[in-house]
């Protein structure tokens, strides 16, 4: 009798597991492993982890499994662990560029179709669909366009740049130092604050301290032309639209482009995070980019043609 | 008693001579090499009230948050004999805490701000007291004791807002940061000289002052004498934590956002350099806070020649690094004995005065 119900107890459980697994089968979701860096990153990774979480919903016919973490070799291993559990598609955003090499291979020869997203890693092409980044280089010449268009009679530009060395950086101290070169626009002085706001008040403050004049301040990033323009309001000089100094930031944050639709500052540079939605039309549309490195569009916000739209929109953080 | 009188005598200010030699060099220099370097001027800042401005305002209203870590630091150093390394991250925490209560309200009230810096002084007491424990209780170096704040310090500062950068906008917190409408000093200045009065006052009318040296010269000794070593090593990391947390709603309210990575990013090192240039003793005992105020000074107003001379500011930390190595040679026991060796002999020469002021 007992035989009789164990065997019974396996039965059903096969069966039951069976259903299941028909039931995965068949409600057709399309499986995702994103392997991303951790949101305490930075706002935009904030941004980039919850518009990753919004395209790849179950709503759109996605199911999504997520791995966060800055160490290479803990997502080497979560990479390797998606693999193992079968996944359709591999989302990687790697935290170095190195060590991706085996991992990818074995995607590949289990038939996983691997997508990069915000950062490049150095590995043959032929083992990703495509990689969808940031172009920093290009958002300086954005920026340094819109400033080219204003028109000034002369450009005396303050350049708070952020750490050195950082991707962000050297981009978008290319199109300014090209600037500088020329003759075209004259450099007041150039610092480093390291992304901090703090320093980038100081240095401002050291500016006007010295007497020197400028009307352009161009920070590397939000917080930084925060810290500048702290250091302008306390020296009584005017900034802005109506403004004798022009503002210059970069990442569009939600607060930063409130300063824009208030007229105090005068550009934004966007850095998107909103790669998951170029990656979502990929897969569905199921068919080859014309190039394997795919450029995600990013724009630039002038104060004078701002709305609050955009910044629903387009604004990171709250 | 009376030898320590006659060699006071002679080097002036005993142990602020270093850090005042410091700022007169500086001041020297900075007028040789630019004359208006110093001038002080009024000007109208972006909210129409007439402000003092110059690089003279920049140095002290600059150091402001340095100057407080510095005070509170130099408590710890004198009753513990080694320093606190987490302050720049609990400040993070600190900070945090200040803007999560102020955005928790519909609107930012005087009340509202000033109920944020007791939560935010309260968190910091706790995390002082917690290192206090370290150091106090389970008698952990304090530089390792401290090391676990450090480390992981501004991790819990993420994890109070969650966000990047949380701003805040309200004219108390700009008047905090900057100018209160009226008053032509920066607030931040005013702030400091409230917590120095408040400081002097508790040296005054307690004995605090008697106990942290002698638990920092002789813990058992003092501990025989009647003096609660643990109960006074503990109060001096909340009492540091009190200046933490003044010194985080400072940095907060300068810009009206706090970044939990960059907000007083390594102040921890320049204010243990303070204390250093201010001439106390980093194993303990005896201490002067006006010397760690004026270390303060010292170092940003480097900071700002250096700044005024364009020097590249990944450049900035070198030359730093020189002139305090410097600073602190010049500062150092062996040093200071042959100068007081040659002070004594040139003063044997004119009177007949024993060399023996000289020792110690």
């Amino acid at each position: 009798m007992r035989k009789i119900k164990a065997l019974f107890l396996v039965t059903m459980l096969a069966l039951c597991c069976m259903v299941t697994a028909c039931g995965k089968e068949d409600d057709g979701k399309i499986k995702v492993g994103v392997v991303n860096n951790p949101p305490s990153e930075s706002g935009y990774r904030e941004a980039n982890v919850k518009d990753m979480e919004a395209v790849f919903s179950e709503a759109n016919g996605y199911e999504l499994k997520t791995f966060y973490s800055i160490k290479n070799d803990e997502q080497l291993q979560a990479a390797q662990g998606f693999i193992t559990d079968g996944v359709d598609y591999l989302l990687i955003s790697a935290a170095e560029t190195t060590g991706w090499d085996e991992v990818l291979k074995k995607a590949k020869e289990a038939g996983i179709k691997v997508y990069l997203f915000d950062r490049m890693i150095d590995v043959d092409e032929s083992l990703y669909e495509a990689a969808v980044v940031s172009d920093m280089a290009k958002e300086g010449e954005t920026a340094v366009n819109w400033l080219l268009a204003q028109n000034l009679p002369e450009y005396k530009v303050i350049h708070i740049q952020g750490a050195m060395g950082s991707d962000a950086q050297i981009g978008r101290t290319g199109a300014l130092d090209a600037q500088f070169a020329s003759g075209k626009m004259k450099k007041v002085v150039q610092q480093t604050a390291t992304w901090d706001e703090a320093e980038a008040k100081k240095i401002v403050e050291a500016v006007i301290n010295s007497g020197e004049d400028f009307n352009v301040i161009y920070a590397e990033n939000d917080g930084m032309a925060k810290g500048a323009v702290a250091a302008l309001d306390e020296a009584g000089i005017t900034h802005g639209t109506d403004g004798k100094v022009i503002v210059m930031g970069f990442d569009c944050n939600k607060w930063a482009l409130r300063e824009l639709l208030a007229g105090k500052w005068n550009y934004d540079g966007q850095c998107s995070p909103f790669q998951a939605k170029i990656i979502s039309d990929l897969i569905k549309s199921g068919k080859a980019p014309a190039s394997k490195k795919i450029i995600n569009e990013e724009k630039g916000f002038d104060a004078k043609a701002l709305t609050q739209s955009d910044i629903d929109t387009y604004g990171l953080g709250e | 008693m009376k030898k320590n009188g006659r060699k006071l005598s002679f080097a002036g200010l005993g142990q602020l001579t270093i850090p005042l030699i410091a700022i007169a060099l500086l001041v020297v220099f900075n007028l040789i090499r630019d004359p208006g370097f110093f001038s002080i001027g009024i000007s109208h800042n972006n909210n129409g009230n007439a402000v003092l401005s110059g690089n003279i305002i920049s140095i002290i209203n600059g150091a402001s948050e340095l100057a407080v870590l510095a005070m509170g630091m130099t408590l710890v150093t004198a009753a513990c004999g080694g320093q606190d390394i987490s302050v720049g991250a609990a400040a993070a925490i600190a900070g945090s805490v200040f803007v999560k209560v102020l955005k928790a309200g519909a609107s930012i009230t005087a009340g509202t701000v000033i109920l944020a810096f007791l939560c935010s002084c309260l968190v910091a007491m706790i995390f002082g007291m917690f290192n206090g424990t370290l150091v106090a209780v389970f008698r952990i170096q304090p530089m390792i004791a401290t090391l676990i704040l450090y480390t992981c310090g501004r991790s819990v500062a993420y994890w109070i807002n969650g966000g990047a950068t949380p701003t805040v906008s309200s004219p108390i917190v700009t008047g905090i940061g900057s100018f209160i409408p009226g008053i032509p000093i920066p607030t931040p200045v005013i702030i400091v000289a409230v917590t120095a009065i408040l400081f002097k006052l508790l040296f005054r009318f307690t004995a605090l002052g008697l106990f942290t040296q002698s638990v920092g010269i002789n813990g058992s000794a003092a501990r025989l004498n009647g003096i609660n070593e643990k109960f006074i090593k503990l109060l001096s990391f909340v009492i540091l934590g009190v200046c933490v947390s003044i010194a985080g709603c400072i940095g907060v309210s300068r810009l009206g956002l706090i970044n939990h990575e960059t907000l007083l990013i390594d102040i921890e090192m320049d204010t243990i350099l303070a204390v250093a240039i201010g001439g106390n003793n980093l194993g303990g005992g005896k201490f002067k806070l006006s010397g760690s105020i004026i270390g303060a000074y010292v170092i940003q107003m480097l900071t700002i020649t250096l700044y005024a001379m364009k020097v590249s500011s990944t450049d900035v930390k070198a030359y730093k690094a020189v002139v305090i190595i410097l600073l602190v040679v010049i500062g150092s026991p062996v040093i200071k004995e042959r100068f007081a060796g040659w002070a004594a002999r040139l003063r044997g020469r004119s009177k007949k005065v024993s060399v023996k002021g000289a020792e110690e």
